[in-house]
């Protein structure tokens, strides 16, 4: 296959991604966002698959077997986070418009310029062996299709002059499309939404052929999973790979990578390009959560089948593992497979690169160029009217720079490591950012200091446990170096720090680095108090979902002129960009024109966030406060300002509790009036009960006495008859006045009980004896059963008197006259003491048993004599009764007679009592 | 906006079974000689857990 | 021609008391103790006027005035409601449901009389 195909191939590939991401823009111009879709974002995160997944995971499985899967479990397990960590990173991105993962950092330790600088030179430096990878696994996978259909590894690039070697070439294409796609033009928000079509579809591209192999090598070239992995069970130089501890696999390093892969999936600057300052919608994060560890998933179920395959086919014939993907569809002669494959390998490659570096240069741009030009050529800035070209030009220049330090790498370390370790490497570096990524979002405490030296840390332990000793291994440093450090102990050999062995080199490396970063971070951020910038911009990201936090323009006081900020964004924004952002501001604020906006620290908030979106936050503070009266906020102002949101809040918090308290109460309240109500009503129907009572006696009473008055001609017989009935129904009268008011002690609690020692039988003899002139009366037949002894009760003996009084006395008023029997049974029971009153009366029914002890209601019906009761006698002994703990019921059956019971309890003090007496 | 905490607290559950049931000790179960089905137990198993772990996380938000 | 009274009330005193003012102005007099009792009595003696009792067993008064009301052979029964209970509900819906007059318990005999003369137009 000449290289002229497969370059022309190439172009087209790339022209026709181009084509995507230009309609992408095109699109979004239009307000119809081509990447709105939860789905499109699930797969531009898929940017993470490189060529190391690529060509380089196939290798990594041919010397350790499972050992690439922790870079693809770290991923899919921590992303079970991002629904906290992710959204509030992306929350906080929109907020205050990040433009990178160093701007993020940046903005969070108080907008520092340092800050920002440093994490871009981390970046830029950790990120360029990644870089490299790229290059050298296209430049590789290249000179190897051009001599299809024999199978040659290339030579090594060292031998070849810098001119003549393809993989600059590959470089400055690469650079080429990256300016083509990332920086046409200067966005407000700085997203390219072409470019995140193109690398989406660049993602289904990459695993498309990847499967499309995997299936080929595992069905036409063997015959299915078991058949490979039982032929290389059956190879004992093989069968190693199949478990755990095959090339340095071990437990300990496993765990290291799935942790480093975690972080580098949150904190490589592309991946927080895609993640957080691409996105479009919070929502989309949802999908994305399974979407995107589903797509690793799929790339990854035929990793293990291409490289055993690949090392079953080239057995003894120095294939490198590296390159299965491609030699093996080449080896069977399927050469368009093989041309697709080096295609999906440069989709992969492109994707990559062209977001990292877009990234990459974002944050030269915002973090290291700009910061330098405005405090050593802020004169010669001054003179220019409109700055967008000079940022457009400084990013395309750190692109080509970026891309050819990549190609530096790759010429310098490159040959030396497989494309995994390279790729490694680079975890390990943006690995340290995580500590101030992490600790920034949801610690307080965390500041400026404290981030550089964590940083500054974390960083110089990388240099010289990782990237050091990789030059030391390509020989551009002594590798003497690897044996003894700089000073020649074995204390400082940069893979054994401090002696500690047994980690490989990346492991070992994440250790000493994430523990001085982390050590450094808290010792230093501990040393004092935050100062007035951290704690506000401390504030404003932790506190970024709370609704009552400060808003951004509460930390600065001063004044501005609308004729100041107008121009000053424009030269960087474009005039006529920064003029439509104004209008859409003065809109928002419901002002009628640009230049009616009143000049307050809103305006000033609004520029400086519209700035920081293309300059980035430290930048941008700059340059506002250079044509604004900024009167300092000391750190007490802040505090206070802190102070009364945090007060708001917690306000607003007692406000919701009192609400909540208040609601409760008032379901209380009306519970209550209902009860009340209902209390109410009885208590009327009781008045009119009572009434009703009272002036029935008064009625005859009255009567008798003016028929009396007014008619002396009455004879004696009847008079006395009248003068009877009067005194009987002022008797009734008297009665039922005692018992209503005996009632209601007893109900309000407020009745005298003159407890003393009571023996039942006497009790029921006395009342007994007090209606025996009654039974004699009616000529009823009383029957009593009484035991030998009971034991004594601590109670009002009167008031138990009463009780059976009553009961007997109701008996025989409703017994026949003449044939009526009544008897009185007292026994000891296993929960008391229980008397029964049973007569041969008329009964009652299921519903008079009922009320029968209610109040007023008296028993029986057609009676002529009607009963002389007040209709309370029942409810004062059921209320009796219940007093002293016990109950009272009647059991009967309509014409059958009633049966009137109530049962005592007798607890343990009262018979022991009985055994004192 | 995502509101639901709960279904947070879920992945977040979630993130923690699988740290545990793809690093040591309960990977050195999963470790022995042998073949399920041709398949080696020890891919058997990671990819299982892989492809369980994005399921769950797929129910979780989904239903 | 004299004419007869008939008293429905289930207080034996108030009866007896009744009893003797109306036939000491001379009326003829018939008793029920209950409110059927005094359905029955008002079909089978044709009375000229009820002294109704309101609170009264089986059938109350209210349910007694309304049957009468309702019954073509009883027209031009005078109905006089009585009751203990005093409240103005109870006197509006005494007259509502067709009674001629009310008094509440306890009353003047003399007044009652007037009453019921004053129904019957009897000269006092």
């Amino acid at each position: 296959m000449t290289g002229s195909v497969i370059v022309a191939a190439s172009f087209l590939y790339l022209a026709f991604l181009f084509a995507v991401a230009y309609f992408g823009d095109k699109r979004a111009d239009a307000g119809r966002s081509l990447i709105a879709s939860p789905t499109i974002y699930a797969l531009s995160l898929a940017v993470y698959c490189t060529t190391w997944t690529y060509y380089g995971s196939v290798g990594r499985a041919a010397s350790s077997g499972l050992g690439f899967a922790p870079i693809f479990l770290g991923p899919t397990l921590v992303v079970g986070l991002w629904w906290f960590v992710m959204l509030k990173m992306v929350r906080i991105g929109k907020t205050h418009r990040i433009t990178s993962i160093a701007d993020f950092i940046a903005s969070r330790y108080g907008k520092s310029q340092l800050l920002g600088g440093l994490v871009t030179v981390i970046a830029v430096l950790g990120v360029i062996p990644y870089i490299a990878l790229q290059l050298k696994a296209v430049s590789t996978s290249f000179s190897i299709l051009t001599h299809y259909p024999a199978i040659v590894m290339p030579a090594k690039s060292e031998t070849v002059p810098w001119l003549a070697d393809t993989t600059l070439y590959i470089a400055l294409m690469m650079a080429a499309f990256t300016i083509l796609f990332g920086t046409r033009h200067l966005d407000a928000t700085e997203r390219h939404e072409g470019m995140v079509a193109a690398v989406a579809f660049e993602s289904l591209v990459k695993l498309v052929i990847f499967v499309a192999v995997g299936l080929f090598v595992t069905f036409g070239l063997f015959d299915g999973f078991g058949d490979i992995f039982s032929r290389v069970a059956e190879d004992p130089s093989l069968r190693h790979l199949m478990s755990m501890g095959a090339g340095g696999n071990s437990f300990g390093n496993w765990f290291a990578l799935t942790l480093l892969s975690m972080l580098a999936v949150m904190f490589l600057p592309r991946q927080f390009q895609v993640a957080v300052v691409e996105n479009v919608n919070e929502n989309h994060l949802r999908r994305a959560i399974w979407l995107f560890p589903l797509y690793l998933l799929l790339i990854n179920i035929f990793v293990l089948p291409i490289a055993l395959g690949g090392l079953i086919h080239f057995a003894g014939q120095g294939v490198d593992a590296d390159t299965f993907v491609l030699t093996l569809p080449m080896a069977s002669g399927h050469g368009w497979l093989a041309l697709l494959v080096f295609i999906g390998g440069l989709s992969a490659a492109t994707g990559m690169i062209i977001v990292e570096t877009i990234a990459l240069s974002t944050m030269v741009c915002n973090d290291l160029v700009m910061p330098v030009l405005l405090r050593y050529r802020w004169l010669a800035l001054q003179g220019r009217e409109d700055l967008s070209g000079l940022l457009l030009g400084i990013r395309r220049c750190a692109i080509v720079l970026i891309l050819l330090l990549g190609y530096l790498y790759f010429r310098l370390a490159g040959e030396a490591h497989a494309l995994v370790s390279i790729g490694l490497i680079s975890f390990a570096a943006v690995a340290q950012f995580a500590p101030a990524m992490i600790g920034g979002m949801y610690w307080r405490g965390g500041t400026r200091p404290g981030a550089l030296a964590g940083l500054s840390c974390g960083f110089a332990v990388w240099l010289y446990t990782l990237l050091l000793p990789s030059f030391a291994k390509s020989g551009w440093l002594p590798i003497e170096f690897l044996q003894g450090g700089v000073l020649g102990t074995e204390l400082l050999r940069p893979y054994e720090l401090f002696g500690l062995k047994g980690l490989d080199p990346i492991a070992h490396s994440l250790f000493w680095s994430l523990l001085a970063n982390i050590g450094a971070y808290l010792c230093v951020s501990l040393m004092r108090r935050p100062n007035a910038r951290e704690a506000g911009q401390a504030t404003l990201f932790v506190d970024v979902f709370k609704q009552s936090r400060p808003a951004g323009d509460a930390f600065w006081r001063g004044s501005a002129r609308i004729g100041d900020l107008l121009p000053l964004i424009g030269r960087f924004m474009g005039p006529e960009r920064a003029r439509a952002a104004f209008a859409d501001y003065a809109r928002s604020r419901g002002v009628a024109s640009v230049e009616a906006l009143p000049a307050d620290a809103g305006l000033v908030h609004f520029a400086e966030t519209t700035l920081a979106g293309a300059i980035g936050s430290a930048s941008a503070r700059v340059m506002v406060a250079s044509v604004v009266q900024e009167e300092p906020l000391g750190l007490d102002e802040v505090m206070n300002i802190l102070d009364e949101a945090s007060q708001v809040r917690a306000y607003s918090k007692r406000l919701e509790l009192k609400s909540r308290e208040l609601e409760a109460a008032t379901g209380e309240l009306r519970s209550a009036n209902e009860r009340l109500k209902e209390l109410d009503r009885l208590k009327d129907d009781f008045m009119s009960s009572v009434t009703h009572e009272l002036r029935t006696p008064l009625t005859s009473i009255r009567a008798f006495s003016e028929m009396l008055l007014d008619d002396p001609r009455i004879d004696l017989a009847e008079r006395k008859r009248f003068l009877g009935i009067i005194v009987s129904e002022t008797e009734r009268l008297t009665r039922l006045v005692n018992q209503v008011l005996d009632m209601a002690k007893i109900e309000s609690g407020h009745a005298d009980w003159h407890n003393g020692e009571v023996s039942l039988i006497e009790v029921v003899e006395q009342a007994v004896a007090s209606t025996s002139q009654l039974f004699k009366d009616k000529d009823v037949a009383l029957t009593m059963d009484l035991p030998e002894s009971v034991p004594i009760m601590l109670a009002d003996r009167d008031r138990l008197v009463q009780v059976v009084l009553n009961l007997l006395s109701n008996a025989v008023k409703f017994v026949a006259r003449g044939e009526g029997q009544v008897a009185i049974r007292l026994c000891q029971t296993e929960e008391g003491l229980r008397v029964d009153v049973r007569d041969n009366g008329p009964g009652l029914t299921q519903q008079e048993q009922i009320v029968v002890f209610e109040k007023f209601r008296q028993g029986g019906n057609t009676m002529t004599d009607k009963p002389q009761g007040t209709g309370l006698g029942l409810p004062i002994s059921r209320q009796i009764v219940e007093h002293y703990g016990g109950r009272l019921w009647v059991e009967s059956v309509a014409g059958e007679g009633a049966c009137f019971s109530f049962l005592l309890p007798c607890g343990k003090s009262t018979e022991s009592l009985e055994e004192a007496g | 906006m995502i509101k639901a905490t709960l279904t947070g607290q879920r992945l977040v559950a979630v993130f923690l079974l699988g740290c545990v049931l793809v690093n040591y000790p309960v990977l050195s179960v999963f470790n022995p000689e042998g073949a399920w089905g041709g398949i080696p137990v020890l891919y058997l198993y990671v990819f299982g857990v892989w492809a369980a772990v994005i399921a769950l996380m797929a129910w979780i938000i989904e239903r | 021609m004299t004419k007869k009274i008939l008293i429905a009330d289930d207080e034996q005193n108030i009866v007896i008391s009744l009893e003797f003012l109306m036939k000491r102005e001379g009326f003829s007099v018939c008793v029920a103790n209950d409110g059927q009792e005094a359905l029955d009595k008002a079909r089978s003696e044709q009375p000229d006027l009820v002294l109704l009792d309101v609170m009264m067993p089986r059938k109350n008064g209210y349910e007694v005035c309304q049957e009468i009301r309702a019954d073509a052979a009883l027209q031009g029964m005078r109905i006089l409601m009585l009751t203990a209970k005093g409240r103005e509900t109870e006197v509006t819906k005494g007259l509502a449901i067709g009674a001629d007059a009310y008094m509440t318990k306890p009353f003047s005999t003399k007044e009652l009389v007037a009453k019921v003369k004053a129904l019957l137009d009897v000269a006092a």
